[in-house]
């Protein structure tokens, strides 16, 4: 590369688009990969009798079927459903979460004393307050979103509370200084500080709420994407069964992604390295 | 910017940390005419820190008061602005917004923060890196720019922490060459601590040496050096040279500075034995020791 004589910035980006197209030809390359997979499998299902009738899983009976859930609303109103339950579990595990993890973060005596009760709550499957949701909330709207924000709020709390504890003091001392109140401290010098760690609680969170989602819309309710996968499961039509499966996947994948950004943008420790 | 400083009355002022541990120091007085600047000077543990942290409100005293003219100081207050060892500024903000953040806590309107802000910029010769990440910059420009997030706050009193020791020589002498002339520009008081003798010398008008345990001020020595003041001038190094001295002789009267025996205030009260001591103690001052 010595000898090149182009102009360094031509250099690097020349290199970027290259890195960029590379990339990007993995990514495809791997998806097709795993089309190629699945259409394996399904191929393995229809030599077995046994199976045989599963063979609308495959890939190809599955996009075929894509326009048509598309086009009765029925993709739209699933994601719509669960998009809204998963929004406000979310919702509520950020508002109770970030709070107690700066009251963790802050006060040692609040720390020890809850410490322990919150490991053991958290180690609680979320599906197992199932039964006890129902009870609580005559509505299986809210019993889904109650068991959404009670799985997705530890990771925030913790997240939050860890942020918090790797704070340094001097911040508070150099803002006091310059005569912050306690409003200014939290929203000038402390929720700065840990955004990057809250949202990686956010990002896990997100993630663990959107596993216990499905498991939840199987029961009860009539709408949403877990509730089209026990519909198309009961009604025999496995290719609207995948459909449901890949939409998962794919707003799953999204929403990750949208939080990696937010990490990002809000990450001001990557460059303390250099 | 231009301001005038305030008259400092610290009346018997005793610290200590809580109710168990030992006085940290005892009945300190000082006082202070408006535009002094102020070097305190005295080993590690004396309690050159705390006594600075009282005078910024940022630690109640146990005992005593400190007065800004006809303030009591109660805690911190845009009047008085400490500037501490380490720049801790705010990774998440630019240098400008660092430097805004004091009057930001004070509700100032926008477009006047700004203008303070440029003019504090300026003021340290920062203005290239107004827009920088603070964690690109040098151990001495975010010092610097700590430096412009106390100025910005126009206070009538400057309080500094050992603002330099954790720099190159370099850039501790042209910074202290710049706090100085800034400071004097602007007419402010300064109370810096320091244990650099040459430091007091160049910077301020009036060293007070701490020692002892519990800390108690020894001296309060005038420095009247007219002009610019330089390193090689030799009326610089016959102050520094004086100032030794009385550094020195304060600590040897109290040994509990340098080693763990018990304190020995008076000759009369030292133990067989400790002859050495003694002797220093009952006014032998002589330059050199053993
Ligand atoms: N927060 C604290 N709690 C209890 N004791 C403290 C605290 N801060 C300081 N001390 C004690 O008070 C004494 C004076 O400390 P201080 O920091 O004021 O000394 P200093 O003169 O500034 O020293 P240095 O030159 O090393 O900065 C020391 O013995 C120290 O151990
Ligand atoms: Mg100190």
């Amino acid at each position: 590369m010595i000898g090149v004589a182009a102009p360094a910035g031509s250099l690097t980006s020349l290199c970027q688009r290259v890195f960029g197209v590379r990339r990007l030809t993995c990514g495809i390359l791997g998806l097709l990969a795993f089309a190629a997979l699945w259409e394996l499998g399904t191929m393995l299902l229809g030599l077995n009798p046994a199976t045989r009738t599963f063979v609308t899983f495959g890939p190809i009976p599955t996009f075929k079927s894509v326009p048509f859930l598309w086009q009765t609303d029925r993709i739209q109103d699933a994601v719509v459903a669960s998009g809204y339950r998963i929004g406000m579990g979310m919702l509520l595990a950020v508002i109770f979460g970030v709070p107690i993890g700066i009251l963790m973060g802050l006060s040692k005596r609040f720390r020890e004393l809850s410490n322990s009760g919150f490991q053991f709550l958290r180690m609680i499957s979320p599906l197992s307050w199932m039964p006890l949701a129902v009870i609580m909330y005559p509505d299986w709207n809210q019993a889904i979103i109650f068991l959404i924000a009670i799985a997705a709020v530890w990771p925030v709390i913790f997240a939050t509370a860890a942020g918090l504890a790797k704070v340094d003091p001097n911040w508070f001392k150099v803002a006091r200084n310059l005569g912050a109140n306690p409003v200014h401290m939290i929203s000038l010098v402390i929720l700065p500080a840990i955004a990057f760690d809250v949202f990686t609680g956010i990002r896990l969170a997100l993630g663990v709420a959107w596993i216990v989602l499905v498991p939840a819309e199987l029961l009860g309710v009539t709408s949403g994407l877990g509730y089209a996968i026990r519909d198309a499961r009961d009604t025999l039509s496995y290719n609207h069964l995948t459909v449901m499966v890949l939409v998962i996947g794919i707003i799953g994948w999204f929403l990750d992604g949208i939080c990696v950004a937010l990490i990002t943008r809000y990450s001001w420790r990557h460059r303390v390295a250099g | 910017m231009a301001k005038r400083g305030v008259r400092i009355r610290i009346q018997g002022l005793t610290h200590r940390y809580s109710a168990r541990s030992a006085l940290t120091f005892e009945r300190v007085e000082v006082e202070a005419q408006a535009g002094e600047a102020l070097a305190i000077i005295g080993r590690s543990g004396c309690g050159k820190s705390t006594l600075l942290h009282i005078v910024a409100g940022l630690l109640r005293p146990t005992h005593g008061s400190v007065r800004l003219d006809d303030t009591l100081v109660e805690g911190p207050s845009p009047r008085w602005v400490m500037m501490f060892q380490a720049p801790h500024l705010f990774p998440w903000m630019q240098v400008a917004q660092n430097v805004g953040i004091g009057l930001r806590f004070a509700h100032r309107p926008k477009d006047e923060i700004r203008r303070r802000v440029a003019d504090a910029i300026r003021l340290v010769e920062l203005q290239e890196f107004a827009d920088a990440n603070v964690q690109d910059l040098s151990g001495g420009q975010q010092q610097r720019v700590a430096l412009a997030r106390s100025l910005v706050m126009e206070p009538e009193l400057l309080l500094l922490d050992e603002p330099f020791s954790a720099l190159d020589a370099f850039t501790r002498a042209a910074l202290q060459r710049d706090v100085r002339s800034i400071v004097k520009r602007l007419g402010i008081n300064m109370v810096i601590v320091t244990h650099d003798i040459d430091e007091a010398v160049l910077m301020s008008e009036r060293a007070l040496i701490m020692a002892g345990r519990p800390g108690k001020i020894f001296h309060d020595i005038p420095i009247d050096l007219n002009g610019p003041r330089e390193r090689q001038d030799p009326a610089v190094q016959d102050m520094r040279a004086r100032l030794m001295k009385a550094f020195e002789e304060a600590t040897r009267l109290q040994p509990g500075d340098s080693d763990d025996e018990a304190p020995v205030r008076t000759g009369a009260e030292s133990r067989p034995g400790n002859i050495a001591k003694t002797v220093v103690a009952t006014g032998n001052l002589g330059p050199t020791r053993a």
